[in-house]
């Protein structure tokens, strides 16, 4: 008799989305690339422009995905906002930075409607200032990096921690 | 007369943004005006004063579709200028990039933009979920293209490996063999797309377009050629200022190109395809035959047909310049400095990009001229709408919506290149 095939390592990734030559829009990457080094080995760090397609080949396989992006709600500069949209979709209206047709909100739904959503997934969107071509971070979003870094770091923690105990 | 205004909101699976307005009165077309509103021409301003040999990598930011098309239209101009040739396996090369690009382009706007309006799908999401494998292939199709573009062009989104003269670093022959594996199994998919994409419902219309294009002695036309149209225009592209015109049009803030008379042309895969169609590889004929294509090929609506089609060759294209690959001695060619004007045109997925460069002797720009495809449709678009709505009113206005996206996404208009949202407006009096 086969033996059963070997389980599968549980993949994570962290990807930052945005245009870094775009001022605020390049907040998620920002966020990456403060946590590089700081992170389980096992857990991948991506940055990525937002492109939908190709943001739902970076997820697929993935089994927990934090995706941190930049978004333009009509809230205060450098607002943070959490959505688990593993449970319900991102509201689509704020997450219109990108001239693009299709973004984060769409790769999402894609990958939903494809049942390529990873089982845990968490959006992180830093709300934006200005997405001005060759700007860098506005003050209150440079201070938003560094918190969603640091919540991001700790739900990482605490789900390693759970996952070992 | 009462009015009485429809609007629409915003008008999805078109890059960027811009703005449609019909007026229908006593059940004829009165207009059809497609606004667009360009930001500043950022670019063209931003490139004076740097150096030619940044003028790939500025230019390949304009849009995150097609950079390849960007920086091939500026490298070809910036060596016209310098009075340098690139040939054999860098020019292999180039176009292998290109045909990675026309795949990833074309392989997007089929199945995620277009398809559904022909389907009765919202969009691609609501596709997916009752044909979730369609979309997967498409998908797949996608990434045969983004592969080509992170092994050639250095990454896949705003490629950095391209340079005046030729590249910064070429690939073995051996780095090319995984990646003709990937590509067999894209044509096959490509073919299958074009059976598929064939059997669609499309509406009974043509236009006797002015078709322009590209055309080269022996290649179907990527990166090199000279200007061609269906009225026996046959110009190099250093001649281009004399034959066309951007003028500015009131409502919009964009230029819109015309041919010095005032005509209105068409550039993209209809009019490639029009033009070029004893150029394509056999296979590709072939597919296109079965496909019901005639030669030329005059209803907008099959312009999905014959993307597929395009894409099925730039597989075929791909794999012939791979197996033919012998890796270059250096990967690029000298290149010096002069004062000279420069020209390049090529043929970015939606269609011509013409760039114009003056150099000073230093080898800085001092002036830039870029005229991207979706601006020279645009009043062909226009056009389409006017000639076309009349025989769709007596749709729903949601059923007539539908149909003036559809049309307008014939040309897969690339409108982060040009504008900005597109809103849609009907205005049946």
């Amino acid at each position: 008799m086969a033996d059963a095939p070997p389980r599968r390592a549980r993949r994570a990734i962290v990807v930052g989305i945005g245009n870094p030559d775009r001022g605020d829009d390049g907040a998620g990457r920002a966020v990456v690339q403060r946590l590089r080094g700081k992170l389980p080995a096992h857990i991948e760090a991506a940055e990525h422009d937002g492109e939908a397609t190709s943001l739902l080949a970076l997820l697929d396989g993935a089994d927990a995905a934090f995706l941190i992006d930049a978004c333009l709600s009509g809230a205060e500069p450098g607002t943070v906002r959490r959505f688990d949209v593993a449970r319900s979709p991102l509201p689509k209206e704020d997450f219109q930075v990108s001239t693009h047709g299709l973004g984060l909100a769409e790769a999402i739904e894609l990958a939903r409607a494809l049942k390529q959503l990873p089982s845990s997934c968490v959006v992180y969107a830093i709300e934006a200032a200005s997405a001005e071509p060759g700007a860098s971070l506005s003050p209150p979003v440079a201070s938003a990096v560094d918190i969603v870094g640091e919540k991001v770091q700790a739900e990482i923690t605490l789900a390693e921690g759970i996952r070992h105990a | 007369m009462t009015r009485r205004t429809i609007k629409v909101g915003y008008l999805s699976r078109v890059e960027g943004e811009g703005a449609l307005k019909v007026v229908v009165r006593d059940g004829v077309v009165r207009s059809a005006e497609l606004s667009i509103f360009e930001p500043p021409r950022f670019f063209e301003a931003f490139l004076r004063g740097r150096s030619f040999s940044e003028a790939p990598d500025i230019t390949s930011r304009i849009c995150g579709i097609c950079p390849i098309a960007y920086q091939m239209s500026a490298v070809n101009a910036m060596e016209d200028a310098l009075g340098v040739t690139v040939a054999g396996p860098l020019r292999d090369l180039r176009r292998l990039l290109y045909c990675g690009e026309w795949i990833e382009s074309h392989a997007l706007h089929i199945y995620m933009l277009h398809a559904p309006d022909f389907l009765g799908y919202a969009g691609a999401i609501d596709m997916a979920r009752e044909h979730g494998d369609l979309v997967r292939r498409g998908l797949g199709l996608k990434k045969a293209g983004n592969e080509i573009l992170s092994l050639v062009g250095g990454r896949e989104i705003h490629p950095i490996n391209v340079k005046v003269g030729g590249f910064y670093r070429v690939p073995q022959r051996r780095d090319l063999d995984p990646l003709a594996e990937q590509l067999k199994h894209a044509r096959d998919s490509a073919l299958e797309t074009v059976r598929w994409v064939a059997g669609f419902d499309f509406p009974d219309r043509e236009r006797d377009y002015i078709f322009v294009s590209l055309r080269h002695p022996s290649d179907y036309p990527l990166n090199e050629g000279r200007i061609v149209s269906s009225r026996g225009l046959d110009i190099a592209p250093a001649q281009y200022d004399e034959h066309f015109e951007e003028t500015h049009v009131a409502r919009s803030t964009a230029l819109q190109a015309r041919l010095k008379d005032g005509s209105s042309y068409l550039v993209g895969p209809l009019a490639r395809y029009s033009l070029n169609f004893d150029r394509l590889s056999p296979l590709a004929q072939e597919a296109a035959r079965a496909a019901g294509l005639d030669p030329v090929c005059r209803n907008p609506y099959r312009s999905i047909v014959v993307r597929a089609v395009e894409v099925l060759y730039a597989c075929d294209e791909a794999l012939r310049i791979i197996e033919n690959y012998q890796a270059p001695d250096l990967p690029a060619i000298d290149v010096e400095p002069r004062a000279a004007i420069g020209f390049g045109a090529t043929e970015a997925p939606r269609g011509l990009l013409y760039h114009r460069y003056r150099l000073e002797a230093d080898g800085s720009i001092a002036e830039a001229r870029i005229v991207p495809p979706t601006s020279q449709n645009q009043a062909s678009i226009e056009e389409d709408l006017a000639g076309f709505v009349g025989g769709f009113l007596e749709l729903s206005d949601e059923a007539l919506r539908d149909r003036c996206e559809q049309t307008v996404r014939n040309y897969d208009p690339c409108i982060s290149c040009a504008t900005h949202f597109l809103r849609l407006e009907v205005d049946r009096g």
